[in-house]
């Protein structure tokens, strides 16, 4: 089911808050956030945030077209490296 | 001959279903099309006239995206999912479904027809 649009999207507040410090004072600073169901506002365009994966923190560089898209698309949490025998490991090392 | 959008029309169906032939244009469309332009749904496509085709080729193009333009505007939205590199495009990329369906089985629509596995033993009935 869909969000109500009453609400309009959900884009965690405290990073919409560090974010739009950040425009003011003109920084591009590395933000980690755990936020992975926040929409992406226009705001955050052009900044990098790293979304944490739940291992790590992936970097994400926001770009235009990614406006309204949530930030846990872009961190995927499961690491597919193939099924079995030697192939698989083989290309499981490459990456 | 009806050549709207630049596909035939079957000469023998019903013009409702037969506008369904145009990609872009389903059932529903069809009927909202036909009332819009007053053109008996129940006709067959060769008694249409002259002047019906053209009045539902009129509005066929010039108020909805069909065929060409709308492979297009879909190829163009899996590209965009893909370029961003979102979990939807990594799925196209790798040929898998989408919205979160099961792929432990089934999903052959998007994966395509097996491919064998080498070493895996079939089993055998006893």
């Amino acid at each position: 089911m869909g969000r109500s649009l009453k609400k309009g999207p959900f884009v965690e507040p405290k990073l919409l808050d560090k974010v739009q410090g950040m425009n003011r004072r003109n920084e591009r600073k590395v933000l980690k956030t755990w936020a992975r169901a926040s929409t992406i506002s226009p705001e955050f365009v052009g900044h990098t945030l790293a979304v944490h994966n739940g291992n790590k923190f992936i970097p994400v560089y926001i770009t235009e077209n990614m406006v309204g898209h949530k930030l846990g698309e872009f961190a995927p949490t499961r690491l597919f490296r193939g099924h079995g025998g030697k192939l698989a490991d083989k290309r499981s090392k490459a990456r | 001959m009806a050549r709207i959008a630049g596909v035939d029309l079957p000469r023998n169906k019903r013009v409702e279903v037969a506008l369904t032939y145009i990609f872009g244009i389903g059932q529903p469309t069809a009927t909202r099309i036909l009332a819009q332009t007053g053109v008996n749904p129940d006709r067959r496509v060769h008694e249409l006239t002259d002047e019906e085709v053209n009045r539902l080729r009129r509005i066929i193009e010039s108020e909805l995206k069909v065929e060409g333009a709308l492979r297009t505007e879909v190829s163009m939205n899996i590209k965009r999912l893909m370029d961003i590199g979102c979990y939807r495009g990594l799925r196209h990329r790798r040929g898998l479904p989408v919205r979160g369906q099961r792929t432990h089985t089934n999903a052959r629509t998007h994966k395509g027809p097996r491919r064998a596995i080498a070493g895996k033993k079939k089993a055998t009935k006893k």
